[in-house]
C-alpha cells in the first residue's frame, strides 16, 4: 500500500489545475496534484503517485546524476588499483585520485 | 528516461554489488534495518539478499502499516460497518487482514457493504454520490498516506459532505524507530531509510539518529540499483567512522519534504498521546487523530467505537518478526497454519508484510536477477 509509482503528466486538468491526466506505464490516469501545487507541475513533468495523489516531483536531473555515479563505481576501484600497480599506494587518498 | 528499467541495469547492478563485497569486512557481520515495508518488499521480490555477502544480514522494520495494526482496531472499524446504513471503504490491502470474526472480505461476502477504494478521494466521491448513507474510510498508513486523507477531509469539510468520516489509524515513522533503538534485544549497526515517507517529512527529522544514537541511516529508493547504493554508502559511512544522515533517493526526497503535505497534515491531525502497535505495543505520541474542527468528520466521534483490544494468538510470532528479532520462517506458524491463502497474521497479507515477500519470493527465487551470480 505504500506502493508509488513515477508517471508523466499529460495534461494539467481541473479549475484550480489540482488534477492532471497522467500516463503510468501506459496507462491514462486522473491524478490529483493537491498536495504539489506549490511545485507547479506542467506537462511533461514527471510525478511520483501514491493513493491517488502526486507526491513529489520526480529529478531527471538527479536520475542522471546516479546513474553516473552508479557507473563509475567500478571504474574509481579499476583506477585505484592501476595506480597501486604502480607502487606509489602511499598516494592514493579517500578519493582514490591523489591524497 | 523512464525512471524504472534504468534502475534495474544488470550491469550496474554487477558493478554495485562488486562495490558492496569490496567494502563489507569479512571479519564484521553487518545488520542493517529496512524500515519500510516497500523495501522489504523490494528485496525478496528483486532476489537482493543474494547478492550480498552473507555477512550483510537485512532486518525487516515495522515499516508496514498493515501489519503493524491492532487486531482491536479493525474489529472496531467492522463493528461501524454492520451498521446498515454505512459503507465502509479501505484500501485492497486491508481486504483479508484478519479481525476476530472474520476480515472485511468475509464480512462482505455475509452482505456488509464494503468496497475497495484506491484512493481516499474516491472515498469521498463516493460519499457524495450516496447521500442517504455514511461513507466511512478506514485510514491506514504512515506520512506517505496522511497528507492525502488530509487533504480529502479538507475537501469534504469545504464541500460541507456530512456524510462522509475517516477513521484514523495513521502513525509516525520517527516513534517506531525509537521503539525499536530502545527495544533490548536489537542490535542494528545501520538503516536503510524510508524512501516514500521522507518525500513528505523529509530528511531532517532523522539527525538523531546519527548524533544521537550513532547510527548511520541513508534514505534510500526502491529499485534494485537504489537498495545496493544505500548499502554501499552505509558501508562507506561505516568504513570510515561516520555517522550522517545521507540522502540516495535525491531524484524523488527534497531534503526538505513536502511542506504543502506537512501543512495538510497539521490542519486536520494531531498526535494521540499513545497508540498500540501490534509486536511494540504502546508508544507515546505515534499516531495521528483528526483535530477537534474535524469532530464532524471523525468515525470515532461520530459513532460510538467499542475500543476492543484482543491479543494475539499466542502461537503467532508477529511481533517479534515485526521487530526484526526473528525471521519469518522462525515463525512456528509460517507456511503450515499460517500462509497466504489462510493468514493468522497481518505479515502474512499484506504485500509489504514480511512473511508474505518471504512466503511469495523467496523459495521461488525467480528474480529478474536470477540469471546474475550469486554473491
Ligand atoms: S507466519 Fe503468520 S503468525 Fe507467524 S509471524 Fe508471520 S504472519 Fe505472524
Amino acid at each position: 500500500m505504500c506502493l508509488a509509482i513515477p508517471g508523466m503528466i499529460v495534461e494539467v486538468l481541473g479549475e484550480n489545475s489540482d488534477l492532471a491526466l497522467v500516463d503510468v506505464l501506459g496507462v491514462r490516469r486522473k491524478v490529483d496534484l493537491g498536495l504539489l501545487l506549490d511545485e507547479h507541475p506542467t506537462a511533461g513533468d514527471w510525478v511520483l503517485i501514491h493513493v491517488g495523489f502526486a507526491m513529489s516531483k520526480i529529478s531527471e536531473a538527479d536520475a542522471k546524476d546516479q546513474l553516473r555515479l552508479l557507473t563509475e563505481l567500478g571504474e574509481q576501484q579499476a583506477a585505484i588499483e592501476e595506480v597501486q600497480g604502480y607502487g606509489v599506494d602511499f598516494l592514493v587518498g579517500e578519493n582514490g585520485r591523489g591524497g | 528516461m523512464q525512471f524504472v528499467d534504468e534502475f534495474r541495469r544488470p550491469d550496474l547492478i554487477t558493478k554495485a554489488a562488486d562495490e558492496i563485497r569490496r567494502l563489507a569486512d569479512p571479519a564484521r557481520h553487518y545488520r542493517f534495518m529496512e524500515v519500510c515495508g516497500g523495501h522489504t518488499h523490494a528485496i525478496y521480490r528483486f532476489g537482493l539478499k543474494d547478492l550480498l555477502p552473507s555477512n550483510i544480514e537485512l532486518v525487516h522494520g515495522p515499516g508496514c502499516p498493515v501489519c503493524v495494526l491492532p487486531m482491536g482496531r479493525i474489529d472496531d472499524g467492522l463493528s461501524i460497518a454492520e451498521r446498515g446504513d454505512v459503507i465502509f471503504t479501505a484500501f485492497g490491502d486491508m481486504m483479508r487482514v484478519p479481525g476476530t470474526h472474520g476480515s472485511p472480505l468475509e464480512y462482505k461476502a455475509r452482505g456488509t457493504d464494503i468496497r475497495i477504494v484506491y484512493s481516499p478521494a474516491d472515498a469521498l466521491r463516493m460519499a457524495q454520490a450516496n447521500p442517504d448513507k455514511h461513507v466511512m474510510f478506514f485510514a491506514i498508513g504512515f506520512e506517505t498516506t496522511a497528507p492525502s486523507t488530509a487533504l480529502t477531509l479538507m475537501r469534504a469539510k469545504k464541500e460541507n459532505v456530512r456524510n462522509f468520516s475517516v477513521f484514523s489509524n495513521h502513525v509516525t515513522i520517527i516513534p517506531a524507530i525509537r521503539a525499536i533503538l530502545d527495544s533490548p534485544d536489537m542490535r542494528i549497526d545501520a538503516f536503510i531509510g524510508p524512501g516514500h515517507v521522507s518525500t513528505v517529512i523529509g530528511c531532517r527529522p532523522y539527525g538523531w539518529i546519527a548524533n544521537n544514537e550513532s547510527k548511520p541511516i541513508v534514505v534510500t529508493g526502491f529499485e534494485p540499483l537504489d537498495l545496493l547504493q544505500s548499502v554501499v554508502m552505509l558501508l562507506r559511512q561505516l568504513n570510515a567512522n561516520e555517522r550522517r544522515v545521507e540522502n540516495q533517493y535525491k531524484r524523488v526526497v527534497p531534503w526538505e519534504g513536502n511542506r504543502a503535505a506537512l501543512k495538510a497534515m497539521a490542519e486536520v491531525f494531531e498526535l494521540r498521546p499513545y497508540f498500540e502497535w501490534r509486536g511494540l505495543g504502546f508508544i507515546s505520541q505515534s499516531a495521528l487523530r483528526l483535530r477537534e474542527d474535524y469532530a464532524d468528520w471523525d468515525t470515532e466521534k461520530r459513532f460510538l467505537v467499542p475500543g476492543v483490544r484482543v491479543t494475539d494468538p499466542k502461537a503467532a510470532q508477529c511481533g517479534e518478526v515485526l521487530k526484526g528479532v526473528l525471521k519469518p520462517a522462525q515463525c512456528k506458524l509460517f507456511g503450515r497454519e499460517c500462509t497466504p491463502e489462510h493468514p493468522v497474521g497481518a505479515l502474512m497479507v499484506s504485500s509489504e508484510g514480511s512473511c508474505a515477500a518471504y512466503y511469495s519470493y523467496e523459495h521461488r527465487k525467480a528474480s529478474v536477477l536470477s540469471h546474475l551470480p550469486a554473491a
